[in-house]
């Protein structure tokens, strides 16, 4: 796969920082490929719509920044707002569906929603809503293996919940939409 | 290291400080009648008297005349930049907690542009001795106005004389939790060299204010007289009041001087307290510093 | 000798500049470190703070950036390696304290992750505008080594690097980060501590009436001995003769500021560092150093499948500046284009070293984000048309 530029877009809490970490870990470290995170820093980064991109190449990557992305995870309305006119035509859009509504603006995006607080909520911590996202974003997107992604939230979550989250990650791996 | 009383090829007396001096870099810069040769004199008899290995005792200056006083002494002497004598310092003792580290500076360089260092210091309670030689002046630059200059004092830059509060130096360092605060001045020997001692032996950030005459730009300018006037003023005016509150110890002009020991008193220092802490919330796996490594 | 594996974290991380900086400070051998907190750099002594208590460090934050830059040196002086860590208003503070270790000859390292300035300006936003600071902000004339990485692999191993300049030459080395670098995430190889090397200090081995201080050895750089080894030492940042004393005389300044400059001009050929692609028949030659090294490279690549002939010269060492090699390179290119994220620093020694031969094309930018890609391309393209 060729260079791919990934934004991940949420309100500060949701886990949006650690979920562009886990991308570029299992890219980099058990993948070997080569990834390149770069959180945006700032007030933006607190509570209101934060973002962290990641690029994952084949290649060394030069440009360390993502310039048009070609895939989205949204989760949120104010992220979705600010960052899904960025999209490239015929990027990937992955919203949370219940707290994002996408409006038909005619873009050419391939769109895929997944009720990732819900799933989350049913696993008993609402916490994980972004290792759900995840889960689903892998299996979508096949930007790495199923086993470096997996393997990158086992080690990048805290001590004790890793069981927890690994549950939140296959559920989001295996959802289809209904 | 001689300690005979009389050279033995010239039965000249020997100096009993000689061995705490680098005797190859005199005479001293210092002009008649200045009080900091009297006190550094003084400190060479703590020294002695306390009993510390020379070898493993430091002295850091800052810039001023008595930034000077470092490099006169036969130790490891560092003389930094002005006012940084006390960060220096930091981390000289962090670096090594064997070392015994003796901050020497004046009023001007440890109060107005290192006042910020020494309250922190002060507070962290870094184990060090801070001796501040207090001529009211800063000296080497032409005499101008200081933190410590009295209030209506006439100096370069303060012509029509001082509208400027001055600083209550031993209430400044007792407020930030100095563990030892004196004050004496350039007639008190004894005195100040018994402080000093005790300042060496005291395990914390210990302060020891020492007030000495600067006839030659303070006193000529204020009209005091010689270095020998200014001693009688303090002949005169001091009050010994060990113990007294240190809110109570401002300096006026040519006013009364309160001199003594002032506080005394325990608290752990930085290293204690980082090495306590570290121990009982990592247990083994805190690792502590060693000396050297580089 | 090789690194302490104590402090050594062997593996692939994916970890962000700042925190590959501090890790190759610990391999380095650094076990005290003075810092103030300043965005972009203060993940560096957060890092520090976590680590140190497990390999035997003293972290301690000071009052301010003057104080941790004098309190290294302290620490230095008692046998530690020691760096501080900071950016732009910060790094301003701390210029006495550069001067400072120049003239005691006090090896230590100072990182700056440079943001946009003046001032307060851009806190979390990249720049390289210390470029000129880091190398002129004392007072007086002195010279330092600076390195500029360009990702977290090389904020570890530049890191190694400044640690081992600083002691080889006994002189301040400096980590140019920049936000950019800083903050970005990448996977970061750190090798097993015996492949590892490590300068250690130029400990005196003589007995104390043999030692003068500042007497040096023959490469210009004297040995050093730590306070509490009983050679009572003077150090002074007066002008002082080989024993360390105060000595005002105009020779004594002459003799000392000429070492002082000559210990680094000398072994200039031994300290500078570059890497070259594709220079040989090149017409124009792009000068990068730190994040600009990586996005001139599209700006290069681009056009080259033009057809033009490309050279990529990028600075490792920035300090001392490679003057030989950019001579050489004027008398045969037809053009230099320099892009940095300032409005011209280092264009000038290119310049200058290009004495008027051929053209220096600068691609500057006021900092906040890097380059466009196209902006380098655009002045490569210009450049490459013809004088």
């Amino acid at each position: 796969m060729a260079r791919t530029e990934i934004k991940i877009g949420g309100f500060g809490g949701q886990g949006v920082i650690l979920s562009g970490y886990i991308i570029g870990r299992a890219a980099s470290i058990y993948d070997n490929k080569y990834a390149t995170m770069i959180q945006a820093f700032g007030p933006e980064a607190r509570g209101s719509a934060c973002s962290a991109q990641v690029i994952v190449d084949e290649e060394p990557i030069a440009y360390p920044y993502i310039t048009r992305p070609t895939m989205m995870v949204l989760m949120s309305q104010e992220a979705y707002t600010r960052f899904s006119p960025e999209l490239a035509p015929g990027g990937l859009l992955i919203t949370e569906e219940e707290l994002v509504s996408v409006r038909t603006t005619g873009q050419d995006v391939r769109h895929l929603s997944i009720p990732a607080t819900r799933i989350a909520e049913e696993l008993g911590k609402k916490m994980v809503v972004n290792i759900v996202m995840m889960g689903y974003f892998g299996a979508v997107a096949r930007v790495t293996s199923k086993e470096a992604l997996r393997k990158a939230v086992e080690v990048s979550v805290p001590k004790g919940t890793q069981e927890l989250n690994l549950k939140a990650f296959d559920r989001g791996w295996e959802y289809v939409p209904a | 290291m001689s300690e005979e009383l009389y050279d033995l090829e010239t039965s000249l007396p020997v100096n009993p400080v000689e061995r705490f001096l680098r005797m190859d870099r005199l005479p001293h810069i210092w002009c008649p009648g200045c009080g900091i040769g009297t006190t550094v004199n003084c400190f060479a008899q703590a020294l002695e008297s306390s009993g510390l290995d020379l070898r493993t005792t430091a002295i850091v200056s800052g810039i001023g005349c008595t930034g000077r006083v470092a490099g006169y002494m036969n130790l490891d002497s560092f003389h930094t930049t002005h006012g940084r004598a006390i960060p220096f310092a930091t981390g000289l003792k962090l670096a090594n907690p064997g070392l015994k580290v003796v901050v020497y500076s004046g009023d001007g360089d440890l109060s107005a542009i290192g006042g910020n260092h020494f309250i922190h210091a002060a507070r962290r309670n870094v184990d060090m001795t801070v001796v501040l030689i207090n001529n009211a002046t800063y000296g080497m630059t032409g005499g101008q106005v200081a933190p410590t200059t009295p209030m209506s004092a006439v100096a370069s830059t303060t012509p029509y004389g001082n509208f400027e509060s001055a600083f209550n130096l031993p209430a400044l360092a007792d407020s930030c939790g100095a563990v030892y605060v004196a004050r004496w001045t350039a007639f008190h020997v004894r005195h100040t060299t018994k402080a000093i001692k005790e300042a060496l032996l005291k395990k914390g950030f210990s302060f020891v204010e020492i007030l000495a005459p600067c006839p030659t730009l303070y006193s000529r300018r204020n009209k005091l007289g010689d270095g020998l006037a200014q001693m009688l003023y303090y002949q005169e005016n001091s009050e010994v009041r060990h113990g007294a509150e240190t809110k109570d110890v401002a300096l006026g002009f040519q006013g009364k001087i309160i001199v003594g020991k002032f506080v005394d008193r325990e608290r752990p220092t930085y290293h204690e307290a980082m090495d306590e802490y570290y121990t009982r919330k990592l247990g083994e796996q805190y690792v502590h510093a060693v000396v050297g490594g580089a | 000798m090789n690194a302490d594996p104590k402090g050594v974290l062997t593996g692939a991380h994916f970890i962000d500049g700042d925190h590959a900086c501090c890790e190759g400070a610990i391999a380095a051998g650094c076990r005290f470190v003075a810092g103030y907190p300043i965005t972009p750099s203060t993940e560096v002594v957060e890092r520090i703070a976590e680590r140190f208590p497990y390999v035997g460090g003293v972290f301690i934050q000071m009052e301010d950036e003057i104080a941790s830059s004098i309190a290294i040196q302290g620490a230095v002086w008692a046998g530690k390696k020691a760096m501080t860590v900071t950016s732009g208003p910060g790094f301003s503070l701390m210029m006495e304290h550069i001067g400072l270790a120049a003239m005691t000859e006090t090896p230590c390292v100072f990182v700056n992750v440079q943001r946009a300035g003046p001032s307060t300006g851009l806190p979390t936003q990249p720049a390289q505008g210390d470029m000129m600071q880091v190398r002129w902000g004392s007072h007086g004339d002195y010279q330092i080594i600076a390195v500029v990485p360009n990702s977290p692999q090389e904020c570890f191993d530049f890191t190694i690097k400044a640690f081992n300049l600083s002691e080889q030459y006994r002189v301040p080395a400096f980590v140019m980060m920049d936000e950019c670098v800083g903050h970005m995430t990448e996977r970061v190889v750190i090798p097993p501590a015996e492949q590892i090397d490590i300068v250690p200090r130029r400990w005196f081995k003589g007995t104390p009436d043999a030692y003068e201080p500042y007497r040096a050895d023959a490469d210009l750089v004297p040995s050093m001995v730590k306070a509490g080894d009983g050679f009572n030492i003077h150090v002074t940042g007066l002008t002082h003769d080989e024993h360390g004393y105060p000595n005002m005389s105009v020779a004594a300044q002459d003799k000392l500021v000429h070492r002082l400059r000559e210990k680094i001009t000398r072994n200039v050929e031994s300290i500078v560092e570059y890497r070259e692609d594709q220079i040989e028949g090149a017409d124009v030659v792009v000068v990068t150093y730190g994040i600009t090294s990586r996005t001139a490279l599209p700006a290069i690549a681009r056009a080259r499948r033009d057809g033009l002939k490309v050279g990529h010269l990028r600075l490792v060492v920035v300090w001392p500046f490679p003057e030989q090699r950019i001579r050489e390179l004027a008398s045969r290119v037809r053009a230099f284009v320099v892009p940095e994220l300032n409005l011209g620093q280092i264009v000038l020694e290119v310049e200058r070293c290009a004495a008027g031969k051929v053209p220096v094309r600068l691609v500057g930018h006021t900092g906040g984000t890097v380059h466009q890609p196209d902006d380098i391309y655009q002045a490569i393209i210009t450049s490459g048309k013809g004088r």
